[in-house]
């Protein structure tokens, strides 16, 4: 399974409720305001990182590129760019996205 | 009605303490944007005018967006500009930059920081609070 998260964990519980119902071995892919969890000293930065033991955490480059967080992604997470988030899409035979 | 016209255009209407809280991160909605376009407008009126950025609204700020990849407008620039505008008071709420791992050295602009009891009596004191 592949979970899309695309809300900002300090607005909405989108990646609480993803991170919770996720089973080991999925993916996660962070996009829009959701990547603001995968960076150095956010709330969420603890959740990601305990969460990386049983899930691949991913987020979109250029998401993060956009809201100049680039340089202060947490180690561990992959980024991806457009071409990625397709390879993503098809490599799981399901997606859920947590609107 | 003539009254009126002679208040707006004299400029010698009310002058009112109006503040703009700004609580969205930029690109995922169009809040923030919007926002800072009411707010350019805003200078138009001579008001007294105060931005607040607190919650996610402190990621408006972040220095060397890049929003090429995303094909959407940075915005984020126009921030640096509000000075031409004479809007000048810009407060971030230390909270919200903690709870981010921000400091003030990652802001696109000079702000003044503002612990949560001091914003609270900031907002106390306006005429008239817009949320954004």
């Amino acid at each position: 399974m592949l979970h899309i998260v695309n809300k900002s964990a300090t607005e909405r519980n989108s990646l609480e409720s993803c991170l919770r119902m996720a089973t080991k071995g999925s993916a996660v892919l962070l996009i829009e305001d959701a990547v603001y969890a995968a960076t150095q000293g956010s709330e969420a930065a603890a959740k990601i990182q305990s969460a990386m033991a049983d899930l691949q955490i991913y987020a979109l480059g250029p998401d993060m590129e956009a809201r100049g967080m680039a340089g202060r992604v947490l180690d561990g997470v992959k980024l991806v760019d457009y071409g990625g988030f397709v390879d993503l899409v098809t490599e799981h035979s399901t997606c859920q996205s947590w609107l | 009605m003539s009254d009126m016209m002679d208040d707006m255009e004299g400029g010698e209407g009310v002058v009112k303490k109006f503040m703009f809280v700004n609580r969205k991160a930029p690109h995922g909605t169009v809040y923030a944007l919007e926002g800072l376009e009411v707010v350019l407008i805003s200078a138009a009126f001579d008001q007294d005018v105060s931005m607040v950025f607190t919650d996610d609204g402190v990621y408006e700020l972040i220095k060397g967006m890049n929003t090429k990849g995303i094909e959407v407008k940075d915005f984020s620039k126009t921030y640096r500009a509000l000075e031409g505008y004479d809007i000048e008071k810009l407060y971030v709420e230390k909270a919200s930059m903690d709870a981010r791992g921000l400091s003030e050295d990652d802001l696109i602009v000079d702000v003044t920081v503002l612990d949560s009891a001091e914003m609270a009596s900031l907002m106390a004191e306006q005429d008239v609070v817009i949320s954004f």
